[in-house]
């Protein structure tokens, strides 16, 4: 993969965010009202289609979308040679798409 | 004597300005020296006075005095401009001016720096001109209405003076990145008609250290002595993902 | 490392770039924590008490302005990247027009994002 590719998944990625962030931001405020609960959370997502193509939406893009951001500020701002900086963005990636899609599973 | 008197007396009323220089090799430090201060007078000819009248081995560089050559470009009171066609009272701080070779580059000696980088930057984004005729050919006929003439009139006239990568603070932490200056560059050869290896230059643009490391910061543009917008682009560089090469 | 300006748009791109960082470093933690819902909700309702400290709210609270800042600077980013900028050379004529508007994008983002925040407070306290 090159440069840029890695460049336009970034901005793909961040079009798709932008949208899922706001309706996240909306949701955590109208969550938060009289603290969370297992059970408000769980009714909300629970064998929910929306809610639950939204949250693997969310998670495969941040996945994308960390990973890439993260390794332009340790290439720009580190000394860690290229190869290790791709390589621990390539184990973020997965990190954050394995927690991520486990988290998803678990609510929905 | 009085004629004496009355110059030692216009000598105590003339007021003084403090100039801070770099001076050194490789290693240096900020010497203090003192200039009469005089009406419509230019950084260039503060550090002129300062080499003729004070320090015969101060090196600095210039050629054409008028904002046409770029090569007296240097730090000056912390921002990167052309000395020539910058007014001392429009710089100095509180009447104190401070002078530095250009940052971001290599320091030879004393107020010059080694631009050697800045010039292989040129190579590195692709920002190098191969024409599709020849000699023999007639000219290329250009439209000056059409898009792509626009864009690459916006962009063109750079002198290679070195501001815009000395303002940059991309270059400054990342000494991969191309700079301002080599991606404008390549923005006006994508939007040329004559240009033969567009793709080419196209693919070098993107390549590590190209027009992504930008963060769009702007120092560039704002202190581009001649107002180009190497922000606008790098922008237009960066949009070629989506809508490729700009039209004819 | 030394900015040569701190403008706007020198903390836009700083803003955009540290709370990028700390929400990639808190999102594991996030999934985890979000994934022990697997472990039935006994253990969730423990994790949802315990994000009701005191403490651990003013985290979260600092996360929603964190999650908000870098959403409205990555929006600055694509709409300066991706919107064309006029084709006209700017000679003699002062500060670029589109630097400055781009400029004046970033205190209106911190004010949105200390809203949201407020909003945030207000709501779960």
């Amino acid at each position: 993969m090159k440069e840029r590719h890695l460049f336009l998944l970034q901005r793909l990625s961040a079009i798709f965010l932008a949208p899922l962030v706001v309706l996240h931001l909306v949701v955590i405020m109208i969550a938060v009202r009289n603290g969370l609960s297992a059970e408000e959370i769980l009714n909300r997502t629970q064998g929910n289609y929306f809610w639950g193509g939204f949250y693997v939406l969310f998670v495969v893009s941040v996945s994308i979308h960390a990973p890439i951001g993260i390794r332009n500020v340790l290439r720009e701002w580190t000394a860690i040679p290229k190869t290790q900086v791709n390589q621990i963005c390539i184990f973020l990636a997965v990190i954050f798409l394995m927690s991520g899609l486990r988290a998803v599973a678990a609510v929905i | 004597m009085p004629t004496n008197n009355s110059n030692s007396e216009q000598t105590a009323k003339q007021e003084m300005l403090e100039v801070r220089v770099w001076r050194g090799q490789g290693q240096g430090q900020l010497k203090p020296y003192q200039v009469p201060l005089r009406k419509n007078q230019t950084v260039l000819d503060v550090i002129t006075e300062i080499q003729r009248l004070q320090a015969p081995d101060l090196s600095y560089r210039f050629s054409c005095r008028v904002g046409v050559c770029g090569s007296c470009a240097m730090t000056v009171n912390g921002k990167p401009r052309w000395t020539c066609r910058t007014h001392v009272s429009k710089v100095a701080d509180e009447g104190v001016l401070t002078i530095e070779p250009l940052r971001n580059l290599p320091k030879i000696k004393d107020l010059v720096c080694d631009l050697a980088p800045f010039i292989d930057t040129w190579q590195k984004a692709g920002a190098v001109f191969k024409p599709t005729g020849t000699r023999y050919d007639a000219p290329a006929k250009v439209d000056p209405d059409s898009a792509c003439r626009r864009a690459a009139d916006a962009s063109l006239q750079c002198i290679n003076c070195a501001v815009c990568y000395s303002a940059c603070d991309v270059v400054n932490w990342n000494k991969d990145y191309v700079g301002p200056a080599a991606l404008n560059r390549a923005w006006t050869l994508l939007n040329d008609v004559r240009h033969d290896e567009r793709a080419a230059t196209l693919d070098k643009v993107f390549e590590d250290g190209g027009c992504g490391s930008c963060h769009s910061h702007g120092n560039c543009t704002r202190h581009c002595p001649i107002e180009l917008s190497p922000s606008a682009s790098i922008a237009g560089l960066k949009r070629t993902l989506f809508t490729g090469l700009p039209g004819k | 490392m030394t900015p040569l300006n701190k403008h706007q748009s020198y903390f836009a791109a700083i803003g955009h770039r540290f709370s990028g960082v700390l929400l990639s470093l808190f999102l594991p933690v996030h999934f985890l924590l979000l994934g022990t819902a697997l472990e039935g909700e006994a253990n969730f309702d423990r994790y949802l008490a315990f994000a009701d400290n005191p403490l651990v709210k003013f985290a979260e609270w600092g996360l929603v302005i964190l999650l908000s800042l870098h959403l409205f600077f990555g929006l600055r980013v694509l709409m300066l990247e991706f919107t064309s900028w006029p084709a006209t050379k700017h000679l003699g004529k002062g500060e670029n027009p589109m630097i400055r508007r781009w400029s004046s994008w970033v205190i209106p983002s911190v004010i949105a994002s200390a809203f949201i925040g407020v909003i945030f407070l207000v709501q779960s306290f």
